[in-house]
Order: C-alpha cells, then structure tokens, then sequence
C-alpha cells in the first residue's frame, strides 16, 4: 500500500461508520476515559471494590465485542487461521473488556457522587 | 480539589484542540487555467478528478462519462457468493464527484491526441490542455460464440464479472447447483483482465458452498486455466497450485473458452491441440478483455503489444503517454505490464495527478507507480490471502512480519469484507 498514514485511516472509517457516528464514537469513548480519569482524580485513587465489581463485566465485555465482530460479518471461530488471527481475536475481546469495564466503574461512580473512602 | 478539577479539565481542552489541529495540513492550490480533460468516471476517473480538483485552483476540469451509475466491482463476488444483495456495488456516478468540476453525461466517441480534442457521442467537441485516460474494460461477450448476457442465470450459466445484477443471478444459479452437486466449470480468458484473482476466487467460493451444504462428494470442479499457469506471480502461483491440488479441483491447461452451448451445456476451448469440448452443470463465464472502441480506434495504444486488447501506451512508472507527453492514464485502460485493480489505481491516481501538476508547474516529479497490485484471495467464506505484489513479482506486503500474504487468514478475510469498500469509497474522495 502506498502511504499507510493516520489521514487514510480516519478516512476509512468514516467512510465504514460516517463521520457523524464516528466521531461521535470517538468522543463518547473520549468521554467516557475523562470521566474514568477524572473520578480517579477527584477520589485521589481507584476505588478497589467499585472496580473489582466492575471487573465482573470484563468477560461479558469480551464476549460480546467479539461476537459482534462475527454477527457483523460472514465470519466465526472455525475461520481462525493463523497466529495473527489469535492476537486479532484477544484484541477484539480486550477492547470490549477494557471498555465495559471502564463503562461499568464510571456510570454507578458518576450516578452515586462522590464516596466517602 | 477544586483546582485539580480545573487543571484536569484544562488539560483535556488541550488534548481535544491538538486532536483537531493535527489534521495534515493542505498544501496550498496550484494556480491554472488548464483544461483538463477526464474520460471515464470509475474509480480511476473519480479519484483522479477529487485529487486534481483538490490541487489546482482555476483548471477548468471536465468529466465525461455516460454511465450514471458507480459500480463498486470488488463487492460483485461478495454479491455472487450470497453474502450482499445487488445494490451493494451501486451507488451514483455524480455523488463522488467534486462540485466543481463539469460532468458531461456522455460517452466518447472520439480521441484526437495531436489535434487534442474529444468528440462525445452527442456530437460536442472538447479541446483539452491535458487528458486522463480511465475508460477501464469492455467485457467482449460476444468473442465467445454462443454466449449473450441474456443467457446468464438460466441453464447453469454465471458470470460474476456482467454487473451486479448478473452477479444476483450468477449467486443463485451457484447456489442451485451446490444443492445438486454435478459438474461446476471455471475459466478465465486468454487476454490481460481486471482483478486476475477474482476467477480463483469464485472457484473456492464455490467448492465452500458445496462442502458446506454437504454435496462436495456429488461435485466435480474443473478450472480450466488460459496459460500454464493458475497466476502470473510464481510464488502465488505455486500456493494457488496447492491449495487448488488440497481442495481437489481439476486443473486443465492451456484452455482458452471459445464457444458455449447452453441447450446441450457445453464449452468449447482453443488448447493448442485444437478443439476441446467440456460439459458443465454450472459455469462462471468471464470473457476476454479489452479497452473500449474509443481508445482502440484511436492514436493511443501500442502498437507492438497487445496489439487485441488496446491498451494505452504509457510509460510503466509515470503513467504518461510515451507519444503524447499531455495524456496520461490510468486505472485498467493503463497499458502497464500489471495493475489491472482498484488497489493498483489507489496508487497510479495519485502518481499521474503529481506528474501532471508537476508539468503545469514546470517542475520534475519523482513520484512513481511499482506495479503495486493487490488481491484479497478469497480461500472460502471467512478466509483469504492478502497477496501484494509488483512489476518485479515481489510480494510487497503492507503488513509485513503481522499479516502473512500466503496464509488463509480470517483477518485477510475481515479487511476484504470491511475495510475494503471503505477504503475504496475514501479513494474516489481522494483521501486514500
Ligand atoms: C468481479 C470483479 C472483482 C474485482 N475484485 C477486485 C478486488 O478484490 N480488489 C481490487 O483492487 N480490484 C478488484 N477488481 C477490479 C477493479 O474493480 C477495477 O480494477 C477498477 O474498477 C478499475 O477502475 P477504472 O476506473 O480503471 O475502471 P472502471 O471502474 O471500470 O471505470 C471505467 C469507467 O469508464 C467509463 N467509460 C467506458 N467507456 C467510456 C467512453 N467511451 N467514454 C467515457 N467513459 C467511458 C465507464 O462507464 C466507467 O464508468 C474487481 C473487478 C471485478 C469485475
């Protein structure tokens, strides 16, 4: 490919979702990372047992990014062909574990105010 | 506390406005008042008019195609597997293309590159300063006796590459013979083509489906190649070779279709044994290849190569003509040695768009053109090879070390499936 640059890449996928929806993607999920940083920062520290609690979400998270992923397209498991293919998946389902995870320490956190520690 | 909370919120007001900034800045517009001249309004066309509308500031650029219809022809073998409907490749020709430029609602029907003018089928005449050439293919059905675009879709006859809506009727004939099983029948002409992967391609298809659905056992596949040889790359060649020997098809050389007799079903191919006749339950015609009447009837091909098929004269790495130094072209009407795919023209556009601006400028350009093809060889649903290559045969993988071009990959499969119209729509737009 003739210059692989972050330009294109944008470009690709608003071409895949349209701008709108995805930059308004891009800046819920920016929002949501505020929202995780700034509650660390209010609380001066991650509040262990809000996050392990939110933690139980992370395989449901996984699950389903990488479902999506195969509902999404013509694709699933028995289509895994190689070792990158293995690191795409684990990705797949780390973004989605990751991202409720973060969703799941953020909502109740935000909806409760602050916590006395 | 409060001051934490300021400085935080200070800090990601930053962050945001240097993600805003950062976009790549646009290099200023070359001032012109050249005209310039597009025939066709494919993906060559579409992409050179975007990024020359995008350089030049006062050009008076002009688009002539009749077609009114996009066809995003990469999704026609999605659409013949069953996994898109027809309208997947459609869109309109007019909605990629800058405001600002003319569009001509027409064919051509003459060139004259020493007069330097056009002439549309309605009979008006365009002088040009400069002309891109992006007429692409013309199917030569009619080079195959006995075959008419009105046979496709009925008594096992297919052809993927007809349009969308053959690609409909081509997936529902497949569809039908991998319930029954029998003989499926796959070809590809003897002159250059667009997309040489796309015939193996629907070959795997085919056989995915039938063993799927369970009458693999019931279905004898036989590819009959042009040359001898499955692809022009050796070392594709060699893996297409192996795979095609691991999934049991049947590959005849040397085998170029000729004729074809629906009633009885029956091909009939020049081998250099003569004639050689094979029936078939389901077949993907795919006809020879060559450029539009307008550029054969004119100046412009060589004239000591494919001297059947009519393919522009252009230097292989600026895409300039190599007699008439103001015509270039690009996208399948390009006479270069490879390159006949919607990724090849992602990087010819960009190259001949520099080389003519660089000549309205006076000044040299080192932007060149590789040979840089790719094809995402569909292996089955879900798997494929992201091959990359160029002139010198060179696999040239943009992933290097992460996505292996000869491996059967899900991921290879993902971007063909996802990222690939994106990225092609991104083209047309000149941002890709
Ligand atoms: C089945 C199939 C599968 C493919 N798969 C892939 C793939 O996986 N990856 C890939 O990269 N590429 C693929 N391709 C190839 C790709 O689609 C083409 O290489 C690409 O479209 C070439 O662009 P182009 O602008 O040269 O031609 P086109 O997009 O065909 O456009 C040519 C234009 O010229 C116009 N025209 C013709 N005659 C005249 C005239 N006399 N005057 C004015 N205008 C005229 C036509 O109306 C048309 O709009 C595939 C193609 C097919 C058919």
């Amino acid at each position: 490919m003739k210059d692989v640059s972050i330009g294109m890449f944008i470009a690709v996928f608003e071409e895949i979702f349209g701008a709108g929806l995805f930059w308004g993607m891009v800046a819920a999920a920016a929002a949501i990372l505020l929202a995780f940083l700034y509650l660390i920062v209010r609380d001066h520290k991650l509040e262990s047992r809000r996050f392990l609690r939110a933690e139980l979400w992370a395989p449901v998270g996984a699950l389903a990014a990488i479902l999506f992923v195969q509902f999404w397209t013509n694709s699933g498991f028995t289509d895994i062909g190689g070792p990158i293919d293995v690191i795409v998946l684990i990705l797949i389902g780390s973004a989605g574990a990751i991202g409720l995870t973060i969703l799941a320490y953020v909502v109740p956190s935000l909806l409760s105010g602050r916590r006395s520690a | 506390m409060l001051a934490n909370r300021r400085q935080f919120l200070g800090l990601s007001a930053a962050g945001a406005a240097a993600v805003v900034t950062s976009s790549p800045a646009r290099a200023a517009k070359i001032k012109s008042n050249a005209r310039i001249v597009i025939l066709g309004a494919g993906a060559a066309g579409t992409a050179a008019a975007n990024r020359l509308a995008e350089r030049l500031d006062g050009a008076k650029i002009t688009i002539v195609d009749a077609r009114k219809q996009h066809l995003y022809q990469p999704g026609f073998t999605l659409i013949a597997a069953g996994l898109k409907p027809a309208n997947y490749s459609v869109s309109g020709t007019g909605d990629w293309l800058p405001s600002d430029i003319d569009w001509i609602e027409e064919a051509a029907a003459e060139i004259d590159p020493v007069a330097k003018k056009i002439v549309t089928t309605g009979g008006k005449t365009v002088d040009y300063d400069y002309l891109v050439v992006a007429t692409g293919i013309k199917l030569d059905f009619e080079a195959i006796e006995g075959m008419s675009l009105d046979l496709i879709g009925k008594n096992g006859i297919g052809s993927v590459y007809a349009g969308p809506d053959y690609a409909a009727k081509t997936w529902a004939e497949m569809d039908r013979f991998t319930e029954t099983g029998g003989v499926g029948l796959f070809t590809r002409p003897g002159t250059e083509m667009k997309c040489a992967g796309a015939p193996l391609k629907y070959t795997f298809l085919t056989d995915d489906y039938a063993r799927k659905k369970g009458t693999r056992g019931k279905t004898e596949i036989i590819y009959a190649a042009h040359n001898k040889t499955l692809f022009g790359v050796p070392i594709v060649n060699e893996k297409v070779r192996m795979l095609y020997e691991d999934r049991g098809f049947n590959t005849v050389y040397d085998h170029v279709m000729k004729a074809i007799d629906p009633g009885r079903k029956i091909a009939t191919f020049a081998t250099p044994d003569g004639d050689k006749e094979i029936g078939f339950d389901f077949t993907n015609v795919i006809p020879p290849m060559r450029s539009p009447d307008v550029i054969r009837n004119s100046p412009l091909p060589w004239t000591d190569k494919w001297t059947d098929q009519g393919w522009v004269e252009v230097d292989q790495y600026t895409m300039r003509h190599r007699r008439f130094p103001e015509v270039f072209a690009v996208g399948d009407a390009a006479g270069v040695p490879k390159g006949k795919t919607a990724a090849s023209v992602k990087w010819q556009v960009p190259v001949a768009v520099d080389q003519l601006v660089a000549q309205i400028e006076g000044r040299e350009s080192s932007e060149t053109y590789n040979g840089y093809t790719s094809c995402p060889l569909i292996t089955q649903v879900g798997k494929a090879m992201l091959i990359e290559f160029d002139y010198k045969n060179n696999l040239t993988p943009s992933f290097p070390g992460i996505i292996a071009p000869l491996e059967e990959l899900w991921i290879s499969w993902l971007m063909k499936e996802i990222a690939l119209k994106p990225t092609y729509n991104a083209m047309l737009r000149g941002r890709a």
